[in-house]
């Protein structure tokens, strides 16, 4: 079987025992190339911006600042949730971790359907990529709005990504795979929402309070 | 204790064990080595098609827009590149032989994620699959070059957008692998065996690692880029909507430039592997060598502005960067000089994988010092986007990644195999080559320095006779590819049985038997001592 050879090799102790730090060090890696991928969109938005403080700053008006922050407050507990849930199936309480997991997955959706409204908002008045109100606008606010577009829409992937793989981890709980003893799967799921949420809080004054 | 030579009891890891058979039992197992298998057979059929397209457009600059249209020759040059480039020599020596050796060679039964390592394997078939997709669906095949420049990439009605989301997919699989890679060397070397007793080509699949996971992404966001200005006309590269393409080319550059470190430092790797072996001596400078390769990997990643010498940045900015491009030539020296020192005095054995590790030497060194001069400004303005970078970079990319996966196919071939080939025909095979390299691409530099630019499919009169002696180069070396690979694809069922050392090596490869069993070791090795054990001097 193929799949019973996830062990690590014979340098390390025991078979079949799970090596946490070495996981937990994949996921370190992998965040360090995510924070690079949004890397790419962040410098683009620092160069344009040099290029165009008028334009952005007029720009950034159009956005609800409403809306951004309630948005900030619903991520920030979702991670706090996150952060529980981890902690108490550490304790062995499988339930409550369940209960928490699934708490994450409700306020990342809620923080979803928000980002839908205001996008939906925007697109209704054709302020979207290529549409004809954007189009109409100055260079530097047409960056805006594609910047606007592009990150919030890449975050909100990644906040779907999330939330697909905390329902898989509610199962593994519910399972017995995840648990009081091996639970680097949802430590590092935890850790990836960690990471989507601090994009946000940078998105979030970039788009939302340079007015 | 090691297994003794002719004492297998196992059977070899291409002996399917599990419930699935044939292709299944292949395409999902986990076993380094099988993926590693894989990859190479993969590598080497889209560098035969790469090849040919090469072929091709000598064949063309033979007697322009006799056989080839101009349209046609600019998507010959695009997806030599793109294939050469990304389905080939990127992924090249980590994907096959660091798969197969980095877990034997620290002493490991296997990756540190033997899952993640086939989802690797599986995006870059998916992604590999999806350009060459786009040679035959949605419009014309690409034309851009494989660089992608925009705005022509943006307006071209050829199929960007597949060809770049196939490399976007296996731009995953490859920071998948450097991550894997890395994980491994810190989590898994055998008992004793600390970093500086790691062999030489670990350390440079390390470095190579870590370029993949720091410059992949950006590559990554910079394609999902243009797919969106191609789909949604998000205008980041677009004067007409406050865009600026010149930032296309610094993303860009950021990631290719460090590219080039991913192909060449892990092929270092090999020879720091063969000229010990071969010599009978101990890698000279070992730890140079080793922290040369981090060296590398660090400054790599700051020169990517030469490229763009022309482009449009200040003469601040272009002086930083030539002189970073000069830094970086240091590190590379270093090893070159090492590698003579370990020949120097030792016992030379010139077998085929020598040959070819020593090949690399002297193609290595005139594709980097020609690259000091254009690395400086003042040559820079007159041979840029001429034949010289074309022959430079032939130079390095192939007479030094291609020819390092060559030594590396030789030297491991009765490891991976279990056989020996013919040392005659792959001698001979060399020879047709190497000779056939030299006039293919040498006849490049004179042309580029006269001034015939890259990517015409034609030329004035008076670049016709380098032409043809290039063109005729072009069937010299194609000859001589085909002489190797006959031999090895021959020896693969024909050859003689390989013993477990054949060449006298002393890494821990050779003390597991040819072909190696599924678990590599049977009792975890200990290391006590450095990785070239050839005795006193």
């Amino acid at each position: 079987m193929d799949e019973a050879r996830t062990a690590p090799g014979p340098g390390e102790a025991g078979e079949g025992r799970i090596d946490a730090l070495g996981k937990r060090t994949g996921m370190w890696f992998f965040l360090f190339t995510e924070l690079l991928f949004f890397g790419g969109l962040f410098l683009l938005y620092s160069i344009y911006r040099y290029k165009f403080p008028a334009d952005f700053h007029q720009a950034a008006a159009d956005e609800s600042l409403v809306l951004g922050s309630v948005n900030t407050a619903i991520l920030l507990t979702s991670s706090l949730a996150m952060a529980l849930a981890i902690a108490a199936v550490r304790r062995g309480e499988v339930r409550r971790s369940i209960g928490l997991q699934r708490t994450t997955i409700a306020l990342g959706s809620v923080f979803l359907v928000i980002k839908g409204l205001e996008w939906g908002a925007k697109i209704a008045r054709g302020l979207y990529p290529n549409g004809p109100a954007l189009l109409s606008l100055k260079n530097g606010e047409i960056i805006f709005f594609g910047l606007y577009f592009t990150m919030t829409g890449l975050h909100a992937l990644h906040v779907l990504i999330g939330i697909a793989v905390i329902a898989f981890m509610i199962r593994f709980t519910r399972r017995g795979v995840v648990g009081p003893d091996r639970y680097a799967r949802l430590e590092n799921t935890g850790l990836y929402w960690h990471f989507v949420d601090i994009v946000w809080i940078y998105l979030f004054p970039l788009f939302y309070l340079i007015t | 204790m090691p297994d003794q030579p002719g004492t297998r009891t196992e059977p070899p890891y291409w002996a399917d064990e599990g419930r699935r058979r044939g292709l299944a039992a292949w395409m999902m197992s986990t076993d380094h080595k099988r993926i590693g298998v894989m990859y190479l057979a993969a590598l080497l059929s889209f560098f035969s098609v790469g090849v040919l397209l090469g072929f091709l457009m000598r064949l063309n600059l033979l007697s322009p827009g006799a056989v080839i249209k101009a349209q046609t020759y600019n998507e010959l040059f695009t997806m030599h590149g793109l294939i050469q480039i990304f389905l080939f020599i990127i992924p090249g020596v980590p994907v096959a032989f660091g798969n197969f050796f980095l877990p034997i060679l620290i002493g490991a039964r296997d990756m540190a994620f033997p899952r993640i390592n086939r989802l690797s394997w599986w995006l870059y078939v998916a992604g590999a699959l999806i350009v060459l997709l786009s040679l035959v669906i949605e419009g014309r095949p690409p034309d851009t070059g494989w660089t992608f420049y925009a705005p022509y990439s943006i307006r071209t009605p050829a199929s960007i957008s597949l060809a770049v989301f196939g490399v976007f997919v296996m731009g995953f699989s490859s920071i998948l692998t450097g991550l894997n890679f890395v994980t491994t060397i810190h989590r898994l070397r055998a008992p004793g065996m600390g970093w500086f007793r790691m062999p030489a080509f670990c350390w440079t699949l390390y470095a190579t690692g870590w370029v993949q996971m720091l410059a992949t992404p950006i590559l990554a966001i910079t394609l999902a880029l243009i797919i969106l200005s191609r789909v949604f006309g998000i205008g980041f590269f677009d004067p007409a909507r406050g865009g600026d393409p010149i930032l296309f080319e610094h993303l860009f550059w950021t990631y290719s430039h460090p590219a080039v470190y991913i192909m060449v430092l892990p092929a270092m790797g090999i020879i720091s592997e063969v000229v010990p072996v071969f010599s009978r001596k101990s890698l000279y400078g070992y730890a140079a060598v080793a922290i040369s390769a981090l060296g590398i990997a660090s400054i790599g990643y700051l020169v990517w502005g030469h490229h763009m010498f022309t482009s449009g940045m200040s003469d601040t900015a272009r002086v930083v960067f030539s002189f970073l491009t000069f830094l970086v030539a240091v590190p590379s020296g270093v090893k070159v000089f090492n590698w003579v020192a370990t020949l120097y005095k030792g016992s030379v054995k010139l077998d085929a994988p020598l040959i070819f590790a020593l090949s690399f030497i002297f193609l290595f060194s005139i594709g980097g010092l020609t690259g000091l001069i254009i690395g400086s400004l003042a040559p820079n303005l007159h041979v840029h986007g001429t034949y010289f970078i074309v022959a430079h970079f032939h130079y390095v990319m192939f007479g030094g990644a291609g020819f390092a996966i060559l030594t590396a196919l030789h030297y491991w071939f009765p490891k991976m195999f279990g056989r020996m080939y013919s040392e005659r025909r792959a001698k001979l095979g060399w020879l047709f080559l190497f000779v056939g390299f030299q006039f293919l691409y040498f006849s490049m530099f004179i042309l580029g320095y006269k001034g015939m630019p890259r990517r015409y499919f034609d030329y004035p009169p008076e670049f016709r006779t380098l032409n043809i002696v290039s063109t005729i180069g072009s069937w010299i070396l194609v000859t001589g590819l085909v002489i190797i690979f006959a031999n090895l694809i021959r020896s693969l069922r024909k050859g003689p049985r390989a013993p477990r050392d054949p060449w006298g090596g002393k890494t821990l490869e050779w003390r597991i038997p040819s072909p190696p069993a599924a678990e590599n070791f049977r009792t975890a090795p200990v290391i006590s001592d450095t990785p070239y054990d050839y005795g006193p001097e």
